[in-house]
């Protein structure tokens, strides 16, 4: 379903390219996890994927395959009509990532205010059944909300609301808890899991966390320095790391963890 | 305010003692003066006199004019009315010509280089030397009105309207300049967070971010500087009041100031400062409206 | 990572010329500003008189001049009073907080509400009004709270940063701290803050005198310059143009100096 070929990213005034070529698929249904440290590039991909690439300070290159459309060279209209619809995005931080001056309902129905021509009292009980799915305590109270007045975990959650309503091909994942508690971050891992499951949307999960990629994803793929340096079956890579880098990074997780497989 | 008022009041008794010579001239004799002083109250205690003052203050009495030997109130009234015509007039010159240029290139980065000359160029020009300029090409060269005559408004309201207008304009182009440059720093500070990729992610175009999202956003620190504009406009009208004679509140405090006729001088002093802490007081008012945040009782 | 950027260049290159103009104008004009009928009156700019002259005859330009370095003299007076006055103050109650800081502050604000030109006003009426330093004391304590708020928000938002932090527990003393740390890092908005006050005062000095309340002659300064082109604007309209632009020449140089300050550092 969304196949990545040869990407290429290079910022302008930069020498090394962010990202060196890298090619991956995800097919229907799946979780792949995408891993490396800061700077390994796993962020421009996403962006990437998702239409966010600043074009005009970038020198890029390869194809981004979504259902046979090539989002890397798309003309702006046609990605922003992708946009939301068939792709949708949660990033790290929820505080910041929402607008502080809206509530939450409006801000859950704006893909559905952008994309589709329902009237308000449709969009708001998409929303409500949206924001239900994610699990999120008393809707009907949170629907009136702003962002300053809900905790991290239940932002959150209002994003990835935001992000499924639509129903999308994709879910793009940035580091999405990261800014959580791990207690929270447990919760956010099932929720993902509960929905991949129900409706079968496909997800890219990136993160620097390895033991959140282990516990969600089916596949991972590991960046270092904007090159692919392993792929696979997640349990699989885990088990049994090829590369040195992936070795290196499977051994710099606390050793509890490791030891117990399931934590 | 009160502060504030205090203060030139205070300023002004310690040299009114002038005022009775002025008044009399450098002739009389002293019991004339010890009889004037009385007569005009300033032989009683500070404080006291700053009481009287300001219950005259709240009930329409602002004291005698000494040079014109009229109630201040009476003297200052029409004055009032045109000088807060031309704040208007040019308050909204500047909001209706600043909001839409700044808004709208903000994030362009295009002519940057140009556009940031320009800017410093608008600000560099003093109100009084456009005023002279627009008199001279439009007043002097294409008659569009007479520079120096100020046509009553009821004979003829729109000669005077044009007449204001250029003062407005002569007056407002700094402060344009101002506002264009605080304009687009501001909404570029906005472009560049977080919420805006969201929005983006989620299908928005450049135009729908800005309505929905950044404009309700970048307007706290706007509203803040437009409220500061008002005071810079009551600054400006003064010197434009003298440039293209227009007879408001600034040439008669410019007036006051030469004859040294001070209760005509506090009182403009004092209403000008009130109608600066109104507009800050009204944009805090509209800030805390806009924003939830800023409300008590807001966080969870 | 210093880039030469353009404003910086323009600016100073412009304010350079202009000061260097200003001060040979301090020792020599092309005719003495006084003189009447050093040309014939109101001739129109020409190569014996660059702007022309005026109503008596005298050279325009020369008395521009002069009148410049009145306003520029003028401006750095008021900018060293309200200048360190405000930044010593600022820098002080900004790194050491407490009460007093907290009271300065409510002050400052209720000051700076107020249009600085009506404060000078007020102030000039107090003193004597038509002499210099009358002028040049009003409009320095009246730019005083505005250079006081920048530094003092300066020092204040550094009070609490980590290198600062690890000063102090290594035993540095206040005085050090401010001198050493501080300042080097509050620079990049207090250099700006300085260009912006100068056109200020530049500006603010013209107004008043041409309003008639600032200088007076013998000491003319290009705003009363100006008050008197007004008069002239059908006869002789270049007065009001050379003296005009010159205030602009002045204000816009300085202007894309500091414009250039606050974008060398990376600090807009």
């Amino acid at each position: 379903m969304l196949d990545i070929q040869d990407l290429h990213v290079r910022f302008l005034g930069r020498e090394r390219e962010a990202v060196a070529g890298v090619s991956l698929s995800i097919g229907e249904g799946e979780i792949v996890g995408l891993v490396g440290e800061s700077g390994s590039g796993k962020t421009v991909t996403a962006m990437s994927v998702a239409g966010l690439l600043p074009r005009k300070q970038c020198d890029y290159s390869g194809k981004i395959l979504l259902d046979g459309t090539d989002l890397l060279h798309a003309d702006r209209e046609s990605l922003r009509k992708i946009q939301g619809r068939d792709i949708g995005v949660v990033f790290q931080e929820p505080q910041t990532s929402l607008d502080p001056l809206m509530k939450i309902g409006p801000q859950v129905e704006e893909v559905l205010r952008i994309h589709t021509r329902l009237d308000r009292a449709e969009r708001r009980r998409l929303a409500v059944e949206a924001m239900a799915a994610v699990e999120l305590p008393e809707v009907e109270a949170v629907y009136k909300k702003y962002p300053h007045q809900l905790s991290g975990g239940m932002l959150q959650r209002a994003m990835i609301a935001a992000a499924v309503i639509a129903k999308p091909k994709l879910l793009l994942l940035d580091e999405p808890t990261t800014a959580l508690d791990v207690t929270i971050q447990a919760q956010i891992i099932e929720l993902l899991k509960k929905l991949n499951r129900e409706s079968g949307v496909s997800m890219l999960f990136i993160s620097h966390d390895l033991n959140v990629v282990r516990k969600l994803c089916g596949r991972v793929a590991v960046m270092q320095r904007g090159l692919l340096v392993e792929e696979g079956e997640a349990q699989e890579v885990f088990r049994h790391p090829r590369h040195p880098y992936t070795q290196r990074l499977i051994a710099a997780i606390p050793t509890r963890t490791r030891k117990g497989g399931e934590a | 305010m009160l502060m504030v008022s205090f203060l030139t009041f205070a300023a002004f008794s310690l040299i009114s003692g002038d005022a009775a010579i002025a008044a009399l001239g450098t002739s009389a004799t002293p019991e004339r003066l010890a009889a004037l002083r009385a007569e005009l109250g300033l032989d009683r205690p500070l404080l006291v006199r700053y009481g009287k003052w300001l219950l005259g203050f709240f009930t329409g009495d602002l004291g005698v004019s000494i040079s014109y030997q009229q109630p201040v109130g009476e003297l200052l009234a029409p004055k009032i009315r045109l000088t807060l015509w031309l704040s208007l007039v040019s308050f909204l010159l500047i909001t209706a010509v600043s909001i839409p240029l700044g808004v709208l290139t903000a994030g362009r980065r295009r002519f940057e280089g140009t556009r940031t000359a320009l800017n410093q160029l608008g600000m560099a020009v003093p109100p009084f030397f456009t005023g002279m300029l627009l008199s001279w090409v439009f007043g002097v060269g294409l008659k569009w009105f007479a520079p120096g005559q100020f046509p009553d408004a009821k004979e003829d309201f729109a000669g005077a309207a044009v007449y204001l207008l250029f003062a407005a304009a002569a007056l407002s182009i700094p402060r344009i300049a101002m506002t264009v440059r605080m304009l687009r720093s501001t909404v570029q500070e906005e472009l560049g967070k977080d919420y805006v990729r969201t929005a983006i992610a989620r299908g928005n175009d450049r135009g729908q971010v800005l309505r929905r999202h950044v404009l309700k956003n970048a307007l706290p620190p706007v509203v803040t500087f437009l409220a500061q504009t008002m005071a810079e406009i009551v600054a400006g009208s003064i010197v434009v009041e003298q440039v293209f004679v227009i007879p408001g509140l600034g040439r008669m405090l410019v007036s006051s100031i030469g004859g040294r006729d001070y209760p005509v001088v506090q009182a403009i002093v004092v209403i000008l400062a009130l109608w600066v802490v109104l507009a800050g007081t009204a944009a805090d008012l509209i800030n805390q409206r806009m924003d939830p945040r800023l409300r008590l009782g807001g966080a969870a | 990572m210093k880039r030469g950027n353009g404003f910086f260049i323009a600016g100073l290159a412009l304010t350079c010329l202009l000061a260097a103009l200003i001060l040979l104008g301090f020792f020599w004009t092309p005719y003495d500003p006084n003189a009447m009928a050093a040309g014939p009156k109101f001739s129109a700019p020409s190569p014996a008189h660059w702007m022309g002259t005026d109503n008596f005859g005298r050279d325009i330009f020369s008395r521009v001049l002069q009148g410049a370095g009145t306003t520029a003299v003028i401006a750095l007076a008021t900018l060293a009073i309200g200048a360190v006055c405000g930044c010593l103050t600022g820098a002080l109650t900004g790194y050491f907080g407490g009460p007093v800081d907290e009271l300065l502050m409510r002050l400052n604000d209720g000051l700076t509400a107020f249009p600085s030109i009506l404060l000078a006003l007020v102030m000039i009426s107090i003193l004597e009004p038509g002499k210099k330093r009358s002028v040049i004391l009003a409009l320095g304590l009246v730019f005083i709270p505005g250079f006081a708020r920048v530094t003092r928000t300066a020092f204040a938002s550094l009070r609490d940063v980590n290198y600062i932090k690890s000063a102090r527990l290594m035993g540095a003393s206040g005085p050090r701290i401010l001198a050493v740390h501080m300042l080097p890092n509050t620079l990049p908005v207090l250099l700006p803050a300085l260009t912006i006050g100068f056109n200020n005062a530049v500006l603010a000095e013209a107004s008043m005198s041409f309003l008639g309340i600032g200088v007076t002659p013998p000491d003319a300064s290009l705003g009363y310059m100006l008050s008197e082109a007004q008069g002239m604007l059908f006869a002789a309209p270049w007065y009001a143009g050379g003296t005009g632009l010159v205030i602009v020449l002045m204000v816009f140089s300085v202007g894309l100096l500091g414009e250039g300050l606050r974008r060398d550092r990376g600090v807009l």
